[in-house]
């Protein structure tokens, strides 16, 4: 049995070790940024605190070394390499398998166990840590204090460029005019730097100045009295120590609550101004573009070397910035909600959702105006607490997406492949037990394309790709409906291959005509495999069918597209949340039913003549587009009074690509559909997914667009085949 | 010529009747050159400068240079009130380490 403190711990432990993962990964990429770095040791650090409070010593003991050398990677003491990163992400694992393993009944570690540990930390155990990895920033700081301005004045050194002359423009003027801004305390004209007379060119400049201004004006004005020298001249201004005193004060009170950038904090407490800004960003860029020094340096570094901002106001922004990011860290913690309660949460609104439909009700069959006011204000407090209930579930997907960075990772490893994972619209947003029920069949198809998308490396490059492929996961909201594609620029699906394996397993008959689409779909199929030789990973031609069975349980589905030598593109549609949602209410006589609003397309008179009605094969001709329908009438026997023969209307709803009519006799308009699930019994149920309580007690049946759809179109098939023979 | 040579009591001085900017710049360098190169010892009065920017400064920064490199001795003599205020501007005036004699009338 697990208590609950164990259960705590190995929750929040799994939480950490994730964290942990996801920064080891990043670092890969960027192996000195303190933040990861920082993320890394605080996850093995509460591991360890927390694994010591329960009295997990053999986590403890393992996790202790791993701290140790953590710390010293943070205080400089080792560098990161890329073997270090590979060991500290054994050791996530192996920790991962500690907590595991207390989660099971046996209370020893078992040998094996305990022996990987040992070797995991006999590897980290640290060589001498090399003085050589001290950073040497001290010495530039002791540069840049020297020079900094000692008396209580700006200086402002102005060096013009030579064709400043040629260009109109006249230095004196500007130091001149610089007089209006304050006292010039001291001016030094450099003449040091000036040709021989024999190579002067009369008409170029070779001014420069070093002036020591005293005055109340702030940076920004300062310069704008070189404004229109800036392209002709180099300007530096340095602001004097009571100006520095006044930017620290300033940053000091700066209450930000959103986390700007170094830069941004710098300007906006007059410390530097956006041209300063600019040009040390192009600084910036252009050492990495250069291509000869990788190494991109922190702007603040750039700030301090070209004396634009003195050391101290640096330091002193990068502390705020770090300040306000841990508010914000704090501001978004989380709070830890038992999954129930916020089930019943949302069952209550759904029963308020419906009970504020009968009230409506009511209201305006008894006529009651005043009422009526009341009533729809109330209505509107219902859906904005109907949206956040909802919300209250909502996840966004990139946590479960940034878990397959190390499924490719590993995986692309093991079967020497080059691919990198490109994750984009990580932040849309849905319920969090989709999400749940997604991973499974997301893990399939991303191993798939792994193993049968991806070419080798060497492969690809005989082919003109580049060496190193492109995995896409990327999520996006269409019409109550989230989309979630994996796309890979692999070999593509071999059409040809799965017609044949198809043929053998008898899935199809040999020679019968199928579109592109139709076989694409057939890998769909229990037991069918491309893959002639099934590895570890994938190829045993189980799968496919369990993934379009998942995405089928959650209302959702699936396609795929695919081209040759191009890559394959794997498509899921699934429905935002399974509780409420905005529905379509038909009748068919007495009978009411609810089609997701999200599905429905538009509604049409049901006129022979205008669309041209095949009434024995059920097909539609609207506006040129034929699509399947069916009667809701006959399909669910209600009980037809012939006598009834009013107009009727053609609703035409979509489920991924597929389109269909569904024929009924009335159209009621929208309905906040509050989903209940059907009893055990009528689980069977074709063509219907859900009941829904209405304002008036009555139930009204949630449609299967989907389900619908297929059969829809299986009976127009059942009816062509029948004709054709 | 912008440049003439001039006796006053006894003395003989360049004078400068022109203005020292860029316009004329080009046109000054070659003129002071000529005088430099013939003479070892010359005295140039500002006084009659008309004009005077940075180009112009530029040009008696460097004669100045010049002069002292090939070890000739040159003073400016007479500025005008428009030399004293950009020399004093720029603190110049030690860099020539001419007596500057502010003319009588402005006192």
């Amino acid at each position: 049995m697990l208590d609950d403190t164990k259960k705590i711990f190995i929750q929040e432990s799994e939480e950490l070790l994730e964290q942990m993962e996801n920064a080891l990964l990043e670092m890969e990429q960027v192996p000195n940024d303190a933040e990861h770095l920082n993320s890394v040791f605080r996850a093995i650090h509460t591991i360890k605190g927390a694994a010591g409070i329960f009295g997990f010593d053999a986590i403890v003991a393992f996790t202790h070394p791993v701290e140790s050398v953590m710390d010293n990677v943070r205080n400089g003491l080792r560098s990161v390499d890329p073997d270090l990163i590979a060991l500290l992400l054994k050791c996530k694992d192996h920790t991962a398998n500690l907590v595991e393993f207390i989660s099971g009944e046996q209370e020893d570690i078992s040998e094996t166990l305990q022996e990987a540990g040992k070797k995991l930390l006999n590897e980290l155990t640290p060589e001498q840590p090399s003085e050589l990895t001290v950073t040497n920033t001290n010495e530039k700081i002791e540069v840049s204090d020297k020079r900094s301005p000692s008396e209580d004045h700006w200086v402002i050194s102005l060096d013009f460029k030579p064709d400043a002359l040629r260009n109109g423009l006249d230095p004196l003027s500007f130091i001149n005019y610089l007089k209006r801004m304050g006292e010039i305390i001291e001016i030094i004209t450099f003449t040091h730097d000036f040709p021989c007379w024999e190579d002067m060119d009369p008409e170029s400049c070779y001014l420069s100045f070093r002036i020591a201004l005293s005055s109340s004006a702030n940076k920004e004005e300062i310069k704008s009295v070189f404004e229109f020298a800036l392209d002709d001249c180099e300007l530096r201004i340095v602001p004097p120590h009571s100006e520095l005193e006044k930017y620290l004060a300033l940053l000091e009170e700066l209450t930000g609550e959103e986390l700007n950038k170094l830069g941004e904090l710098l300007i906006q407490v007059g410390a530097l101004t956006e041209q300063e800004l600019n040009s040390a960003l192009q600084l910036q860029n252009g050492v990495l573009n250069d291509g000869t020094t990788k190494e991109i340096k922190p702007l603040g570094e750039i700030l301090v070397e070209q004396h634009v901002v003195s050391k101290d106001v640096v330091e002193k922004a990068v502390a705020k910035q770090e300040i306000i990011r841990e508010k914000i860290a704090q501001e978004t913690q989380y709070i830890r909600v038992d999954a129930n309660r916020l089930g019943q949460l949302i069952n209550l609104v759904g029963e308020l959702v419906i009970s504020n439909a009968a009230v409506k009700l009511l209201v305006e069959k008894h006529d009651l105006a005043d009422v009526q006011e009341v009533v729809s204000g109330v209505e509107g407090l219902v859906e904005n607490i109907r949206d956040h209930a909802l919300q209250l579930r909502m996840v966004q997907i990139g946590e479960t997406f940034s878990r397959f960075r190390r499924v490719v990772r590993d995986v692309s490893k093991d079967l020497n492949k080059d691919v990198e994972l490109v994750i984009t619209g990580g932040e849309a947003e849905l319920d969090k037990t989709v999400v749940e029920k997604i991973n499974d069949p997301l893990t399939h198809l991303v191993r798939n394309s792994l193993d049968h998308g991806f070419e080798t490396p060497d492969e690809r490059v005989a082919q003109g790709k580049p060496r190193k492929g492109v995995l896409r996961l990327n999520a996006l909201h269409d019409s109550g409906h989230i989309v979630i594609q994996i796309a890979d620029d692999g070999a593509g699906l071999d059409t040809d291959k799965i017609r044949k394996k198809a043929e053998e397993k008898g899935l199809i008959n040999v020679g019968q005509e199928l579109s592109q689409r139709e076989i694409l779909r057939l890998i769909f199929e229990p037991g069918l495999t491309t893959k002639d030789t099934a590895s570890n990973i994938s190829g045993r031609g189980v799968g496919m069918d369990v993934v379009k069975r998942n995405i089928d349980a959650l209302r959702g589905t699936i396609e795929v597209d695919s081209e040759r030598g191009k890559g394959t593109l794997v498509t899921i549609h699934l429905p935002l949340t399974l509780a409420i949602i905005e529905g379509f209410m038909v009748g068919v006589e007495q009978e009411r039913f609810v089609i997701p609003l999200s599905m429905v397309e538009e509604c049409v008179e049901m006129n022979t003549d205008e669309w041209h009605l095949d009434k024995n094969s059920h097909y539609v001709n609207l506006r040129g587009q034929v699509m399947p329908y069916i009667k809701l009438s006959e399909f669910f026997g209600v009980n037809y009074q012939q006598s009834h023969r009013g107009r009727e209307s053609l609703v035409i709803v979509k489920a991924g690509r597929a389109k269909a009519g569904i024929v009924v006799d009335r159209l009621f308009g929208e309905l906040q559909t509050v989903i209940k699930p059907l009893g055990k019994v009528f689980q069977g149920l074709k063509g219907v997914s859900g009941a829904t309580v209405l304002g008036s007690g009555e139930i009204a049946l949630i449609l299967d667009v989907q389900g619908l759809i297929g059969l829809a179109s299986a009976k127009t098939t059942d009816v062509k085949t029948l004709e054709s023979v | 010529m912008s440049i003439e040579a001039k006796e006053h009591n006894g003395a003989h001085f360049l004078e400068i009747n022109d203005e020292l900017t860029i316009y004329t710049a080009a046109m000054m360098k070659q003129e002071l050159q000529d005088v430099l190169s013939k003479q070892d010892e010359l005295e140039i009065s500002l006084e009659c400068v008309s004009d005077i920017d940075s180009a112009g400064i530029q040009i008696l920064i460097l004669l100045h240079q010049q002069a002292k490199k090939k070890g000739k001795t040159l003073r400016f003599i007479k500025h005008n009130r428009q030399v004293i205020d950009v020399l004093e501007t720029l603190n110049l005036e030690a860099l020539f380490g001419d007596p500057i004699v502010l003319p009588a009338k402005e006192f």
